[in-house]
């Protein structure tokens, strides 16, 4: 065994050296981590966020952004109370940060007895937006929105729609639509955007709410199709896809792609992530990606950011208590 | 024919002098990786994903792809020598790994875990090649009512026919399912089970954090006990002959486990949400159910180290179809590779096949020269691992203590996980002096957070409705095969006590 261990020092070590070689010095700046950071994920892996979250990682070690490596690490239990409970009580908030969704502003209103104030995380970088679709099966035989309307009146509270679970951002789209135009949509959630993307494509359930990204391999394969974009404007990857608002109701509902740090972190570091994720929201990679996966560019400074929360706070009480009033 | 002049192609790509290198490299550092008790292969190709952007994506892929063969195959390495697991996926092995050990057929375990690998690996990927596309439209197949019919088969495969005390394998069940609730509710999104407000049971307890606590620590316990500190040495040689001998005691004993792991393991494994862990499991309870003996597992039948070592190796080749296919892991493990490729520029999903031929058939030509070279390198170590069982116990003991713990770290990086490991192994040696099975309560920490959606999605969808579960073809059939094996014990009481009665008067 202590040959074992040698080895794998000797592994460890000369990896270590070779990581160390490709980071080099970064730009020259005050602070910068002294131990890798906590790239904390407030979903599952597989999903959009967690696509998203490793792509950011990515383009930081592809282009040598970081002297310390981000470590993912995945905390989707609870809706993302796991990550916001992870994130508050971090020991070491300088090397702690967040990739959030909108569970950032509706899992602290549900669940109120986690005593979690976003107000007190550190802003850093908003990334862009990532709208939501409507799918169905193409064996449906269902086209446009009117018609699958009608399909769930006929199929009377049996018509069945996956989601990631109560409360996150598809319910509330669904809730919208069942609030909206008087429907009865039977819910069923499942562990992740992923996972919802391929019960559609296995027709276990008959639509979902589905941001581009999770639902284009099975839209390229014709499996799936688009039926309206809960956006402000039409998409530019689905340029036939009608908006809500042209077929007469004002909604859009967009995902957050967002970088947060914990509570208690300190300027010097604060700064040095939102320099860090600026860069790479430059850079090309993220552009193009953006492009690719149909988020929309928004870029926020740290203050436009506070704003932002409370302005989705507000929000999302009000459309909470649609689907649970 | 189309494909096969595909996969010459992937050959060749495989083939390459650097790719052989980084073939041969991946290997050997997953080997370790893969024995080091609480890393597995998601550490090691999490750890090693940067290194790769150095290469071209083929090779990435391809070093990657190695290190995960790799860490299944050393993953057996410590159950079988030190009775802690290697990683998640070898969990299995140590049941009938680490008595073997104890016996002094240390090689004749290693030795089946080795060939038992490269047939549960070749399998798979031959399995991959003709079939890919075609199977990933099957997995899609598989919603909930199924997946849940297919959990509770793994359950039935260990209370059916387990030749071990049906109520106490019934309560080890349960133990394990409670703490596999503990977390949150993936349904509802509370928080439940967080024992006394202790913020390390919000993130669920770990199975690995289990399986070290009662292999590692609990197995040490009882050697000590059963010895009273007397020192003790393994017996264990080695020897060309020796090797000969046990590759021909494993190909008479180990043939049947080794066959269904292979098949059970790909299929499992191709499963997304399943994976490679649950994969071994289930082989190795279907084995155990169809074996010569079932009450011989569990204390060393060679076939018991045949099975999960096969189906592990297989499932992580069924895991890559998911991932390829339909751009969805099956298992943690390719959640990470799937990461690397989207930044190599490549999307995983149904038009993979299609648009990226070379990439696709490189990678599948890379895990036949993977496994082949996996298999020279883990026989050629073997003779290093026995070694390390000829050390006396008085150091293995303290070396096991210091590896569970760190493994126990290492699973999750949190300290109450190490605390909460120590508790499990206490537990499990007194559990153990009461004769109750332990690796029941492991396959339910594993498979339950698998259960327990799928049951309440199926009931969902239909209203509450169990007949769901029957009335949909694939779930039926194996629904009715579980509840035939539940019941199958009391059939067996039902039939042994008429037939004591008839045997009696037969007497008077």
């Amino acid at each position: 065994m202590t040959k074992v261990m040698s080895n794998f020092a000797k592994l460890a070590g000369a990896a270590a050296i070779g990581v160390m070689g490709l980071f080099g010095t970064a730009s020259a700046q005050d602070w910068q981590p002294t131990k890798p950071v906590d790239f904390v994920i407030m979903a599952g892996a597989g999903g959009g966020a967690d696509q998203i979250a490793r792509f950011l990682q990515s383009v930081s070690e592809k282009l040598d952004l970081t002297n310390r490596p981000l470590v993912p690490n995945n905390k989707g239990g609870g809706s993302g109370a796991e990550a916001l409970i992870a994130l508050n009580g971090a020991s070491d908030p300088d090397h702690s940060i967040l990739v959030t969704l909108n569970s950032f502003f509706t899992t602290p209103l549900r669940q109120q007895n986690l005593n979690i104030d976003i107000n007190t995380f550190t802003p850093v970088a908003m990334m862009g937006v990532d709208p939501f679709v409507l799918w169905v099966h193409k064996d449906s035989g269902i086209t446009t929105f009117e018609q699958w309307v009608e399909a769930v009146k006929a199929a009377d509270g049996e018509y069945v729609m996956g989601g990631t679970g109560t409360g996150q951002e598809d319910s509330l789209v669904i809730g919208y639509l069942a609030n909206e135009l008087g429907l009865k949509i039977k819910y069923i959630p499942y562990a992740g955007g992923g996972e919802v993307a391929k019960e559609l494509a296995g027709k276990q359930v008959m639509a979902t709410v589905n941001n581009p990204a999770e639902a284009r391999g099975f839209y390229q394969s014709g499996d799936v199709i688009p039926l309206v974009a809960f956006a402000a404007e039409r998409l530019e990857t689905f340029p036939d896809v009608p908006t809500m608002t042209e077929l007469g109701h004002d909604f859009a509902y967009n995902n957050q792609r967002a970088v947060v740090g914990a509570p208690g972190m300190s300027e010097e570091a604060a700064a040095y992530y939102q320099n860090l994720f600026k860069t790479i929201y430059d850079s090309e990679e993220w552009q193009s990606y953006m492009t690719s996966e149909s988020l929309a560019p928004m870029w926020l400074s740290p203050e436009e950011q506070k704003a932002y929360w409370a302005e989705q706070i507000e929000r999302h009480k009000q459309l909470l208590s649609e689907i649970e009033g | 024919m189309e494909i096969l002049q595909l996969l010459g192609h992937g050959l060749v790509l495989a083939l390459q002098p650097i790719n052989i290198a980084l073939i041969i490299a991946g290997v050997t550092v997953g080997l370790f990786i893969g024995a080091m008790p609480g890393l597995g292969s998601v550490n090691g190709v999490a750890i090693l994903l940067p290194i790769t952007f150095l290469v071209p994506p083929d090779s990435a892929i391809i070093f990657l792809a190695a290190i995960y063969y790799g860490a299944m195959y050393g993953g057996a390495i410590s159950s079988i020598t030190l009775g802690i697991p290697g990683a998640s996926t070898a969990v299995a092995t140590t049941f009938d790994g680490r008595p073997l050990a104890l016996k002094g057929r240390a090689s004749l375990a290693l030795v089946s875990a080795a060939i038992a690998s490269f047939v549960g690996g070749t399998v798979s990927i031959i399995l991959f090649t003709a079939f890919a596309p075609p199977l990933a439209h099957v997995a899609l197949n598989f919603g909930p009512p199924e997946i849940f019919a297919l959990m509770l088969l793994a359950f039935a495969t260990f209370v059916g026919l387990g030749g071990d005390d049906i109520p106490k394998t019934i309560l080890s069940i349960c133990l394990g399912l409670v703490f596999a609730a503990v977390g949150f509710d993936q349904i509802s999104g509370a928080p439940r089970l967080v024992f006394f407000d202790i913020s390390g049971f919000l993130h669920g307890i770990n199975f690995l954090v289990l399986a070290i606590g009662v292999y590692g620590i609990g197995e040490m316990l009882w050697t000590i006990d059963t010895t009273r500190g007397k020192i003790t040495t393994t017996e264990a040689k080695i020897s060309v002959a020796g090797v000969v001998a046990d590759t021909k005691e494993y190909a008479r004993e180990g043939w049947r486990g080794t066959t269904i792991g292979s098949f059970l393991g790909f299929f499992v494994g191709m499963l997304p949400a399943a994976g490679a862990t649950p994969g071994s499991l289930m082989s190795y309870g279907v084995a155990k159910m169809l074996g010569k003996d079932p009450s011989s597992y569990g204390k060393g039948n060679p076939d018991g180290v045949a099975a999960p070592e096969s189906a592990n190796n297989s499932a992580s080749t069924g895991a890559m179809l998911p991932m390829l296919t339909l751009g969805i892991p099956g298992s943690p493990t390719t959640a990470i590779l799937l990461g690397g490729m989207v930044i190599w520029g490549l999307t995983p999903g149904p038009r993979l096949f299609a648009d990226q031929p070379e990439f696709v058939w490189g990678l599948i030509g890379s895990f036949y020269v993977s496994n082949f070279f996996a298999l020279i390198i883990n026989l050629s170590f073997i003779p290093l691992f026995i070694w390390m069982l000829r050390m006396p116990f008085t150091i293995l003991a303290p070396l096991i203590f210091v590896l569970s713990i760190v493994g126990g770290y290492a699973a999750t990086n949190d300290m109450h996980d190490v605390w909460l490991m120590l508790i499990f192994g206490l537990g499990a040696f007194f559990l153990r002096k009461f004769d109750y099975p332990l690796a029941p309560a492991v396959l339910a920490i594993v498979l339950g957070p698998i259960a327990e959606p799928t049951l309440r999605q199926s009931l969902l969808l239909s209203s509450g409705d169990p007949m769901i579960f029957f009335s949909r073809p694939i779930a039926a059939v194996t629904m009715v095969c579980a509840i035939i094996l539940i019941l199958l014990p009391l059939f067996k009481m039902i039939y042994d006590r008429s037939r004591g009665k008839s045997a009696k008067t037969g007497n008077v």
